[in-house]
């Protein structure tokens, strides 16, 4: 009957990035600041998609791989390569996309459902699917991602 | 007129001053015939009532005014200081606190007038002295408009905006909500237990959506023998009543149905009461009218933590911290002026000026933060006090080193777990009265609590002169609990054994008391005293007593650390842990029982190579004939970490490695080095 999750805003803003040829998006709101790569410093235990800390003026943030948490192929590190920092409550941390694209506006009739399309061990992060201009934008669910 | 500039400061005072008042309750307990503290105490409740006056908190002035009356009194020698006026005071005290609190969480002082408190007073002063115990005890909650039949102390409920949206809207949506007030058979032993299985049943059916006195205290069994609560659920009123019933130990259950909330917020109960016993007002004790209390401050409390983030400072220490920058400043005009080229030497010499100033101000900004242990000790006589009354024990509480300071962060954090370790002590370190007299100690019995400063250390120490820690009943509530099979807890050392303790969920308590026995509370102060970098260790004698000891370490932010490399990685150790560092051949590394150890000056040191324990890749350390070794210090122990190289030492920053990765095994921190890269701090402690 009703779904797990209730669409309850108008009009949302997301931040558009891609990871090889695969699109999503982030809640804007929730974002604090996309900066270019620097040196990520490893911490030895933690996940592998993990992949170290490193040094936002002063603060120390950690920073995930999306590629290595969504099990996609590793990539290399290009000029685009960016790092979104997104802030939950007093938790802060990175995820490093290949290229930031645009930012868009989606309705709640622009977002469908997905529980129906993705398997379940996705299905957590992902709470639906935005389409902009033809593309399919999978939208995530930041809390989810973020809890180790 | 406006007074709400002053409040900050109406604040400040008042807890200052109320703080000062319990001290000298305490201490005219002891000794009833010192006119000092009398005037003392006289003193703060005049202060008290003239600011609460110029703040226009009629309330609070009217309560100290009643308190003054009282004091002169005695201190005219027309009233003698007993054991139940001291009572009296103390919750004169409480209510002042109270209002505070409200003052802090509202700008107001509330709406409670301690008409009970006041009344109190008043027969004191008519029977000079002479506390009926029953207007002690009977206390009529006021603050409310009595709704007819109610008989019952904890029926009478408040609810806040929140709860009656959260009514309102249940019963739009079909619920029912409903009210019911439990009474539980004055012989029940187990209340907590019984009000968890009371509680168990409200949610099979509903969800609880509040109680008098709160779930927590219930669960504390902080109440006396009734409680009320507020459930919206589908079941009928018939249906709880029925299954309330059927729980043993449960004398009656008075049900009614909540309609919604009109406009003055007032419910309008749909009255069905089951019987009313007849003399259930004879049973209305005040305690329950306390809770309502601590149940109003305790959600104001929460709210007001965060405004409470001031802290006094010294004057010569501010003085010191001006003439600091001061200097920088003046040194920052010189660099600018010196030409590097043309004179090397004399922008080198500004330079390590620079740093010796820099380096000074860092201390002296700490020390600004820092405050003594005293601002947490002094709310421990009282709570002893309490505790020594609720368990029939007697215990004196020693405390030295109070003007031992810490850093103020550690401060707010280190109340809680000395609450627990004094509580533990209270309740099972300390044996009985009867039992002291038995075993031919004192009947008093005694807690030691100890600040003091040891190197880059301050030691707080917990000690009693109890029955001391039982290991042989540790090992069996460990075996009975399954933590481990009764082979390990045989082959466990006496350290090991009492480490048990500290796991979570471990309690050897026999019965669940109000105090502890509910096996939470170790573990949680460990992992707090962690999280401040500091460790707790315990030393105990059986027959003798007990002795906890809480190290933290004295600066927070900024250490000396060494730097070294592992693999391609750099890593930070702190200087302070370091005994030496060896170079030492490969071939000269021994085994023993799988553990790599060195043979140091006739001392089997143990060695760890960070390259494995750290996972690091590309580390060459296995290949290498030469080994650097950086020896350090784990409590009385030496270990050994080998590094690839060392760097050399640095003043460092600490910074956390935040919330997500804080808990992870083997590090300290995060410091940021001066290329803007970094490197992770070692935990000297867990790494070996």
């Amino acid at each position: 009957m009703a779904d797990a999750q209730i669409h309850e805003f108008e009009t949302k803003q997301f931040i558009v990035f891609s990871l090889g040829e695969e699109r999503f998006g982030l809640d804007s709101l929730k974002i604090t600041t996309i900066d270019r790569m620097k040196t990520i410093t490893r911490v030895p235990k933690t996940p592998n998609y993990i992949k170290g800390v490193i040094n936002l003026r002063g603060d120390i943030i950690p920073v995930m791989d999306l590629r290595a948490k969504f099990n996609l192929p590793l990539a290399e590190e290009t000029e685009e390569t960016r790092i979104i920092i997104l802030k939950l409550e007093e938790v802060s941390i990175g995820v490093i996309v290949d290229q930031v694209l645009q930012t868009i506006q989606l309705g709640n009739d622009s977002i469908e459902n997905a529980s129906s399309l993705i398997n379940s061990s996705d299905s957590d992060y992902i709470f639906g699917i935005g389409k902009v201009d033809g593309e399919i934008v999978t939208l995530l669910n930041f809390e989810k991602l973020v809890k180790l | 007129m406006d007074m709400s500039q002053y409040l900050q400061i109406f604040i400040e005072e008042s807890n200052e001053h109320v703080q000062s008042l319990n001290q000298c309750l305490l201490q005219i307990e002891k000794d009833p015939e010192d006119k000092n503290v009398l005037n003392e105490i006289f003193r703060v409740a005049h202060t008290i009532k003239g600011m609460a006056g110029t703040m226009g908190f009629t309330k609070m002035t009217k309560l100290t005014h009643v308190m003054e009356n009282v004091l002169h009194a005695i201190r005219n020698d027309e009233i003698k200081v007993t054991s139940d006026l001291v009572d009296v005071l103390f919750k004169c005290l409480d209510a002042l606190e109270n209002y505070v609190s409200s003052v802090v969480a509202t700008s107001g002082e509330g709406d409670k007038e301690y008409k009970n408190v006041i009344s109190a007073l008043n027969e004191i002063l008519e029977n000079k002295g002479m506390v009926s115990s029953s207007t002690v005890k009977t206390q009529v909650a006021n603050n409310v408009t009595p709704l007819e039949n109610v008989k019952y102390i904890t029926a009478q409920l408040e609810f806040d905006e929140f709860e009656q949206h959260a009514i309102n809207k249940a019963i739009d949506m079909g619920l029912n909500a409903l009210k019911f007030t439990i009474v539980l058979n004055k012989g029940c032993l187990l209340k907590a237990a019984r009000s968890f299985i009371i509680f168990q049943t409200l949610e099979r059916y509903g969800e609880i959506i509040k109680a008098q006195p709160v779930v927590q205290d219930i669960e504390d069994e902080k109440f006396d023998f009734e409680f009320t609560v507020v459930v919206v659920s589908k079941e009928s009123e018939q249906l709880f009543s029925k299954e309330l019933n059927s729980i043993a130990e449960v004398e009656e259950v008075i049900s009614s149905k909540l309609a919604k909330f009109g406009a003055e917020g007032i419910p309008v109960e749909d009255d069905k009461k089951a019987e009313v016993d007849s003399q259930s007002s004879e049973h209305v004790e005040g305690v329950a009218t306390k809770e309502a209390d601590t149940q109003d401050t305790t959600k104001q409390n929460t709210a007001s933590k965060k405004t409470q983030r001031t802290v006094r400072v010294d004057i010569d220490r501010l003085d010191v911290l001006m003439n600091l920058v001061g200097e920088l400043i003046i040194t920052k005009t010189r660099l600018e002026e010196t030409d590097i080229t043309a004179k090397p030497q004399e922008y080198h010499e500004t330079l390590e000026y620079l740093a010796r100033i820099t380096t000074n101000l860092n201390d002296s900004v700490m020390k600004v933060r820092m405050v003594p242990v005293e601002t947490v000790f002094n709310r421990f006589p009282r709570m002893i006090r309490d505790i020594s009354k609720d368990l029939g024990k007697e215990i004196e509480l020693v405390m030295s080193g109070e003007e031992t300071e810490l850093d103020r962060t550690v401060i707010d954090e280190i109340g809680d777990p000395l609450i627990h370790l004094l509580r533990n002590s209270c309740d099972h370190g300390l044996e009985s009265t009867e039992k002291r007299k038995q075993l031919g100690k004192s009947e008093v019995g005694k807690i030691n609590l100890t600040a003091y400063q040891s190197g880059n250390n301050v030691i707080i120490e917990v000690t009693d002169d109890g029955a001391g820690i039982n290991t042989q009943k540790i090992r069996a509530k460990a075996i009975e609990n399954g933590i481990v099979t009764k082979d390990e807890a045989a082959a466990m050392s006496q350290q090991e054994a009492i480490e048990l303790l500290f796991r979570p969920s471990f309690s050897t308590a026999d019965k669940i008391t109000g105090l502890s026995g509910r096996g939470v509370g170790l573990d949680v102060v460990k992992t707090k005293i962690e999280q401040l970098g500091g460790t707790v260790e315990v030393e105990t004698q059986s027959g003798k007593g007990s002795s906890f000891l809480i190290k933290l370490p004295l600066t927070l932010a900024i250490y000396q650390a060494l730097l070294v490399n592992v693999g391609t990685e750099k890593y930070a150790i702190p200087l302070g842990a370091i005994y030496q560092i060896y170079n030492w051949q490969a071939e000269d590394v021994k085994t023993v029982q799988g553990q790599d150890v060195i043979l140091l000056r006739n001392m089997v040191v143990p060695i760890t190579r960070l390259a494995n324990s750290l996972e690091v890749p590309d580390s060459n350390s296995k290949a290498q004939k030469q080994l650097k070794i950086v020896i350090v210090r784990k409590g009385e122990k030496l270990t050994g970490l080998v590094v690839d190289s060392v760097i050399g030492q640095q003043e460092i920053v600490i910074k956390s490695l935040g919330k997500l990765l804080s808990g992870i095994k083997y590090l300290a921190g995060a410091t940021i080095l001066g290329d803007g890269n970094v490197a992770l701090i070692i935990d000297v402690n867990s790494i070996t």
